[in-house]
């Protein structure tokens, strides 16, 4: 059985310098490609040629403030062999698009959605690129780190609405652990209020 | 016979009651409110338990869970409404017909509840009018009961023989586009 560091290996080697050397961290091996446009490519190697048959999760991060601002998170696994494989991907703001994968795993189709609905990074190729979690003609992309909590107001006039939720100065946070019920209720705790 | 009979007595009566059409419309009303279940979230599990044989929902006529909007009276809204949720919500109520009831039950759908979120309707009076509100995350089994209960006491105070449009159009007066008058603002909070 070939472990996910030797599978890491094998991929690098078809690909060269389109991917850095595989980094491992508590037990988990990470590639990083740097071609954001070689990832059908490289996903579709590490499909048939490395035995990584599911996709587990596709993720979407915010590196706000940062270029590139977008990561793309692929989490692969091998059902045959048992090994996990993660590979990451920028892509800058200004492009906020990447070749979608749903050729390769076609479980991919939703996960990529979530990422566009919540993020707003555009997957070319995609066969039905609409939101999933928030209504259709939602303007905005709640899940960017410059997007608050509460939300923002947004009207489409004879579809929907939304509002702003009152937070009250919240966000409101259990503390586990504490000794009774007065200890444990809900409070205030923002990043200012932490001790 | 040695006992005496209280209430209706057929061989006494003869198969006549009196009483007003408003009272007894009202309390068949009352006694069949059939539920919309719309079941979003936690709540729909002890929705689901009054239903069930130790709470028997259908002590109150309400056991006739119809997941079509044509059929049932009132809308329990149990669970958390999303905003793209809320939009398919709006358009079966809307689809229900006249008369109809709404039962906002839990934190969530009266208020929000713990979800002060971008996602999530802020109580789901702001789409459409409820008549009962009902504490609790999730509310037990007897706190929809009793819910249902105000709503039955609230029914059975509303005329219905006046607000029929029929009637209406047999007095000569203007027709009114609902002819009912129920729902229309939030009257009975049950804690």
């Amino acid at each position: 059985m070939p472990t996910a560091l030797e599978l890491a290996h094998r991929l690098r080697e078809s690909f060269g310098d389109a991917l850095s050397a595989p980094f491992e961290f508590r037990g988990e091996v990470t590639l990083v490609v740097l071609d954001p446009s070689r990832i059908v490519q490289v996903c579709q190697e590490a499909k048939s040629g490395c035995g990584f048959d599911l996709l587990v999760d596709l993720t979407g991060v915010d590196n706000y403030g940062e270029d590139p601002r977008w990561t793309v998170v692929y989490e692969l696994f091998g059902i045959a062999h048992g090994c996990h494989l993660r590979l990451k991907t920028s892509v800058s703001e200004e492009i906020s698009e990447i070749p979608t994968v749903c050729k390769v795993w076609r479980g991919a189709e939703w996960h990529e959605r979530e990422a566009y609905d919540m993020l707003g990074i555009r997957f070319q190729g995609h066969p039905d690129l609409r939101r999933i979690l928030m209504w259709e003609g939602y303007p905005y992309f709640p899940l960017r780190k410059d997007f608050p909590l509460a939300g923002k107001p947004s009207e489409v006039p004879d579809v929907a609405f939304t509002k702003p939720a009152p937070l009250e100065g919240g966000p409101f946070v259990t503390v586990a652990g504490g000794a009774d019920s007065i200890v444990r209720e809900p409070r205030v705790r923002t990043p200012e209020s932490q001790d | 016979m040695t006992t005496t009979e209280f209430g209706y007595n057929s061989k006494i009566e003869g198969d006549v009651v009196f009483t007003q059409l408003d009272a007894a419309l009202a309390w068949f009303r009352e006694n069949s409110l059939w539920p919309m279940p719309m079941g979003l979230a936690c709540c729909a599990i002890e929705l689901m338990a009054s239903g069930a044989s130790r709470f028997d929902i259908a002590r109150f006529g309400s056991e006739v869970m119809r997941f079509s909007p044509r059929q049932s009276d009132v809308m329990i809204v149990a669970g958390t409404v999303t905003y793209k949720m809320a939009g398919a919500l709006k358009r079966i109520y809307d689809q229900m017909a006249e008369p109809k009831w709404v039962i906002a039950m839990g934190a969530c759908a009266s208020t929000g509840g713990m979800y002060r979120s971008y996602a999530v309707l802020q109580g789901v009076d702001s789409i459409v009018p409820v008549d009962v509100y009902i504490a609790g995350c999730p509310p037990r089994p007897e706190a929809l009961l009793d819910g249902l209960m105000k709503l039955q006491k609230k029914v059975s105070r509303q005329p219905v023989v006046k607000d029929l449009m029929i009637t209406s159009a047999l007095r000569g007066a203007p027709k009114t586009p609902t002819g009912v008058v129920v729902g229309q603002a939030p009257a009975v909070t049950h804690a």
